[in-house]
């Protein structure tokens, strides 16, 4: 049985659909098969930073309303094996995801992959909640601003009260908090907060810090996971992060602002 | 239902200083009665029948009548017959909440004031961690003794994370995690966090002004005692992220380091 795993915020804009394909395409490059889902209704995004959008067919709404199957639904990535996208419907909107046609994706689903992903709109209603209910395990995605800790604050209290597993008191949804768009420099200078502030006020385990990074933009604008783009830092970083979630032991990087020699600064390309 | 119990207080003063009277918002819980109009031919025999089950927990009981779902047409609903009826099972009816404009005018015509609908009890318990019998007191199915007795104190084993709110009612409240910006503690008694307090706290809600308010972390936005309020540009920066207490002196509130 595959794992459910909801990539969460709140709050807009911070960086949910890019870790959800990074985080699939992680997974499915070690060899897990993994589907991810776009919960984002109406806002179609998810298959354009796979770059898969010349190829959707039908959509999760289309499998919810049973009119189309799984399998004719199912994107293959061409560049990594194991990898499924599940797109969603640009023309409708939240309201089309029902309780019982989500649940009955997801289990289908979960015999059939390792991972499921599933990629949350920004909010706290029905997109966000649906998206949220079944997971069993959640990746609050996190910049390092005030706001959007305390967005982050809230939904990991919806986590808590209105997920399935707490509505049947079963096992917490088990939390992890992924730092995302950090510029330690900026964090030197006090313009955003530190790794340490985040973590005191959210009180999860940190999974990963992902640095500001111009190869995340230049990733999602030509349709590549980041993590296939292994020199820069934000594609290493997230390797790191889903390596943690796999249960390795590996010392965060990117939180101190990087020092370049002269020598770095001729030989390196920008991150 | 509950009313809003952040209304703030006033008091009018007389040229001598002295108050005449005291104005002040307070919380209660009341029931409301939601009539099935379909069987309503039924209603006084079948209530009459859940009020034998637990007479003191009815006897004098107020009760807000609620009016959403009924028909608009005032002549079938007899609100005055229908407080007769209730009051010969010593129910005292004290207001209505919801309907339509219609029948709010026949409620106050009536004299019955139109109450904000308030939030329904759960009829389950909210959280399995939360503790404490207070909250379900009033629940369908648990008929408890009515008291003013102190209840058992309620205990919260998690983060209270932003937008949560907690209602210890009649008890004391105890927070063995953090609480976040954005949440909220609200309790009859005293009001413990053993760790960082950064929402709100407002405890002796009922106005018992030996409530006190004690966090590991002092961070918190608001805290208030029995009515009476300090936000967090008032809180005093020494205190800031020290253990602390809040509680009432000679009228006002103070805030000490523990």
């Amino acid at each position: 049985m595959g794992k459910i795993i909801v990539m969460t915020s709140g709050k807009g804009g911070v960086g949910k659909t890019t870790s959800s394909a990074a985080f699939a395409t992680g997974f499915a490059l070690r060899g897990y098969k993994t589907v991810v889902i776009d919960f984002d209704v109406g806002l179609r995004n998810l298959d354009l930073v796979m770059g898969c959008e010349r190829r959707v067919v039908f959509d999760f709404i289309n499998i919810i309303n049973g009119e189309a199957r799984l399998n004719q639904a199912l994107i293959k990535d061409k560049r990594v094996d194991n990898l499924y996208i599940l797109p969603t419907s640009q023309t409708r909107d939240k309201d089309a995801l029902t309780k019982e046609g989500v649940e009955k994706v997801l289990e289908e689903l979960r015999q059939e992959f390792d991972y499921v992903i599933c990629d949350s709109p920004a909010g706290i209603e029905r997109g966000a909640l649906m998206a949220l209910y079944f997971a069993d395990e959640a990746i609050i995605v996190t910049n390092p601003e005030v706001s959007s800790v305390r967005d982050s604050d809230r939904i990991l209290g919806m986590l808590a009260a209105r997920s399935r597993r707490a509505e049947l008191n079963e096992e917490p949804v088990k939390e992890h908090l992924l730092l995302t768009r950090y510029d330690p420099a900026r964090v030197e200078r006090g313009e955003m907060l530190n790794v340490t502030d985040v973590l005191e006020i959210l009180a999860i385990p940190l999974l990963g810090v992902i640095p500001e990074s111009q190869a995340v933009l230049r990733a999602s604008n030509i349709g590549m996971p980041v993590t296939l783009d292994d020199k820069s830092t934000a594609g290493q970083a997230y390797r790191d992060a889903i390596a943690r979630f796999l249960g390795e032991q590996i010392e965060h990087r990117f939180v101190k602002p990087e020092r370049r020699g002269f020598f770095n600064r001729l030989l390196r390309r920008t991150a | 239902m509950s009313v809003d119990p952040r209304t703030l207080a006033t008091a009018a003063v007389l040229p001598d200083g002295e108050p005449s009277f005291q104005l002040r918002g307070s919380a209660f819980t009341m029931m409301v009665l939601k009539i099935n109009e379909a069987r309503a031919g039924a209603l006084v025999t079948e209530l009459q029948d859940k009020v034998r089950q637990a007479p003191n927990f009815f006897r004098n009981a107020p009760i807000v009548v609620d009016l959403d779902g009924l028909s608009d047409d005032m002549r079938r609903i007899d609100l005055s017959g229908l407080v007769a009826r209730l009051r010969s099972l010593q129910l005292i009816v004290v207001g209505v909440q919801g309907g339509s404009r219609n029948q709010q005018t026949a409620a106050i015509a009536a004299g019955l004031p139109v109450v904000p609908s308030g939030r329904p009890a759960r009829l389950e318990p909210v959280a399995p961690t939360v503790t404490g019998v207070a909250a379900e007191a009033l629940s369908a199915g648990t008929v408890a003794e009515p008291t003013t007795a102190r209840q058992p104190t309620m205990i919260v084993n998690e983060p209270v994370r932003s937008g949560r709110q907690i209602y210890a009612q009649n008890c004391d409240l105890i927070v063995t995690a953090m609480v976040s910006a954005g949440a909220e503690l609200l309790a009859d008694g005293n009001i413990h966090v053993y760790g960082a307090l950064r929402g709100r706290a407002l405890a002796g809600l009922g106005g018992d002004k030996g409530a006190r308010i004690f966090c590991l972390s002092m961070e918190a936005e608001m805290l208030s005692v029995a009515g009476l309020y300090l936000v967090s540009e008032d809180i005093d920066p020494a205190v800031h992220r020290k253990p602390a207490q809040v509680h009432l002196k000679d009228g006002y509130l103070r805030l000490d380091a523990i």
